[in-house]
């Protein structure tokens, strides 16, 4: 067994048992850690691990965040504002939270305190299985997570002030394995936006684990953005399993900026007429990051539609990954999808894995998927210089503008516009060059 | 303002200008004429820097410095301008803050201060009013989605906002209605003056009735075939660059 499912186990048997038990879960939870243990770590035979080695993550030790109160940066979250959820090394940290005061319709919860009450419903999502042996930090994920956030808005109810969720990493005498399980639930015609925040309070290497459910009712819709900004020693596994019924609007824009390894797996299933996914993001690689992102979309019902704009850059030693993975179901006719992949390649020790995949059974689908890897264009560059920008200025203009495409998905540029900021300052601290 | 002598420019491995001279001095107008493939875009692009130009022979100096030492950024803030023939379409770069850093990476390089928004806007507008631009062209990406009219037109509005000391306009007439010809031609006749300089590079004689040139050259296989004063672009236009080529020959015989 690997050191690192080893310290898995560890902390498994460590696991408070009314954590384990808490609302008739203790099964799922103990089939999921045995399920893990049994199949191992994916090795790179794995299809879906085949461009992302776990090998230097298998060989370490990670323990369990422990209830020691830790200090956070406070310029972190000053810039947050109101409704915010922050979870500190994985727990929900109700200090330094403004829930207070939330508009009429929303239900926001820590799953550590849906755990501690006693409606099981709060918390049902815990008892999924995941039956793949690819998947094994989703059942990591089941096994362990103890925290994360629920969020419900009511039928007929539109939110306007996003919620922003707050994940920080803080140091700690050991490395940490956190886990982390979120539902978000939309009922009919309900709309909310949330941003993720993913940060860190100083150095960490720390192996943060997300699982996020989102569970779109007919009419909902949520815009989601996810700001992946951990410390560079930071690796990141986040998994997100969006289920869409009819008429709905997934609008979702990730941009990863930070983390050594930052691995995510987005599933979207298109199961109701009409629905729709606008789904885009900005990957950069540089340093010596690893980031990888696996789409999983799946048109079920007939006229569903999605579109993917996708961004990726890699430079130095990096390495950017992408899978763009869309499944037409028979039956899904008149379903339309959408897939652009453009990659800048700076360098030549920098990587990058593009893999658009498309499957269609069904009949009058409409799909176009392209990917491409080059350099910055430089008769584009020569034009800049002629009017007196500097090379360097130049090329961090271009590459701005690269990433910056996808953020027009979300359809909300207050948003888009704080992400693009926090785009433009990364690409400034690093003076990415070509 | 600008002396070029015996320039020998190799591009892939052809040669393309094979000893080009000329001298142009503040205040005037010079035009370039030429059939294709002698050498006009060639020079434009070696003058503003782009790279696979190679200069194998001869020298560019402008205002007594060497401009060929100089990098693209830097030749424009010396007061170079290249307007293109092809201008390229940036998606995702906002013409004002392209604009606004073009425009204060010169003044920085020059030693003086950079404009803030404010002042920005300002001489924007002045200049938008003069050349009948409209607004709109502001808020887009810097030439994208634009017809090759406004393309063209927004690299005299650039050539307007920044100022130079020395113009190049490689081909601006090249697409362009009649128009949209006399539009971009207004808008060099009111910056013509006394510390500024013009070199237009024209296939067609057409541009030259509307921007008066104090002198052409006849550019042909590499060279500077024949000067002469304006009556050199109508009789070319008259009898065709093949009256050039019939010229020079027993020259070159």
């Amino acid at each position: 067994m690997s050191a690192l499912l080893a310290s898995f186990k560890t902390a498994f048997e460590a696991l408070p048992t009314a954590l384990v038990e808490a609302h008739g879960h203790g099964d799922a939870r103990r089939g999921a850690m045995s399920a893990v243990l049994a199949d191992g770590l994916p090795g790179h035979r794995s299809e879906s691990w085949k461009y992302t080695s776990l090998r230097a993550l298998s060989a370490r030790s990670v323990v369990p965040a422990n209830s020691v109160a830790v200090d956070v940066d406070a310029a972190l979250l000053a810039d947050i504002p109101s409704p915010r959820m922050v979870f500190v090394n994985s727990r929900f940290d109700s200090a330094l939270s403004k829930i207070d005061v939330l508009p009429a319709g929303i239900e926001v919860q820590a799953l550590s305190q849906a755990l501690a009450g006693d409606d099981a419903r709060a918390s049902f999502v815990l008892g999924r299985r995941f039956e793949r042996n690819d998947e094994v930090f989703a059942r990591l994920n089941a096994a362990l997570a103890g925290d994360g956030a629920l969020v419900r808005v009511a039928a007929d109810t539109v939110i306007v002030e996003p919620l922003h969720l707050v994940f920080i990493g803080v140091p700690a005498a050991a490395d940490l394995g956190l886990h982390l399980r979120h539902l978000i639930e939309l009922r009919d015609n309900a709309a909310l936006t949330v941003v993720e925040h993913h940060l860190s309070s100083g150095s960490q290497r720390h192996l943060h684990n997300h699982l996020c459910h989102v569970h779109l009712k007919p009419g909902a819709i949520l815009r989601h953005a996810r700001l992946q900004d951990e410390d560079a020693g930071a690796s990141l596994i986040t998994r997100t399993d969006a289920v869409l019924a009819s008429n709905t609007h997934y609008r979702r824009v990730d941009v990863e900026l930070g983390a050594a390894l930052s691995r995510h797996e987005l599933n979207v299933s298109l199961q109701g007429e009409g629905a729709r996914l606008y789904s885009g993001g900005a990957l950069l690689a540089d340093g010596r990051r690893h980031v990888d992102t696996r789409l999983g979309i799946e048109h079920v019902a007939r006229d569903t539609s999605c579109e993917l704009v996708w961004r990726g850059l890699a430079n130095e030693r990096g390495r950017a990954v992408f899978h763009g993975g869309i499944l037409i179901k028979a039956g899904a006719d008149g379903s339309a999808a959408m897939l652009s992949n453009k990659n800048l390649l700076l360098s030549d020790t920098a990587e990058i894995d593009t893999q658009p995949v498309l499957e269609i059974h069904a009949d009058e689908v409409q799909a176009a998927h392209g990917a491409t890897v080059g350099r910055l264009d430089e008769s584009v560059l020569f034009y800049l210089r002629s009017r007196g920008i500097p090379a360097e200025l130049a090329r961090a203009l271009l590459i701005g503008a690269f990433l910056r495409e996808p953020l027009a998905l979300l359809d909300d540029s207050v948003v888009a516009d704080a992400l693009a900021a926090r785009l433009s300052l990364r690409l400034g601290q690093t003076g990415v060059s070509g | 303002m600008l002396k070029i002598e015996n320039l020998h420019v190799r591009v892939a491995g052809k040669d393309i200008l094979k000893g080009l001279s000329l001298e142009v001095k503040a205040g005037e107008v010079h035009a370039i004429m030429g059939p294709n493939g002698a050498g006009k875009s060639t020079l434009g692009n070696v003058l503003a820097g782009r790279e696979g130009y190679e200069v194998v022979e001869g020298s560019v100096s402008f205002e007594d410095k060497d401009l060929l030492a100089f990098e693209p950024e830097q030749r424009a803030a010396e007061g170079v301008f290249l307007a293109f023939q092809y201008p390229v379409e940036i998606p995702g770069v906002n013409n004002t803050y392209f604009l606004r850093a073009a425009l204060n990476a010169q003044r920085k390089y020059r030693g003086e201060t950079e404009l803030d928004s404010m002042a920005f806007l300002k001489r924007v507008r002045e200049k938008l009013s003069v050349l009948h631009l409209k607004d709109e062209l502001l808020h887009r990406a810097v030439n994208e989605g634009f017809s090759g009219g406004e393309k063209k037109r927004n690299e005299i509005f650039q050539l307007a906002l920044l100022e130079p000391k020395l113009a190049i306009l490689d081909e601006t007439d090249s697409g362009l209605d009649i128009d949209a010809l006399k539009a971009v031609a207004d808008s060099v006749n009111l910056m013509r003056s006394p510390d500024r300089a013009f070199l237009v590079i024209t296939h067609y004689q057409r541009l030259l009735d509307y921007i008066k040139p104090d002198v052409v050259h006849v550019l042909a296989d590499g060279r500077i075939v024949e000067s002469g004063g304006p009556e050199l672009a109508l009789q070319l236009e008259e009898h065709g660059y093949a009256w050039v080529k019939d010229r020079i020959a027993p020259a070159s015989a």
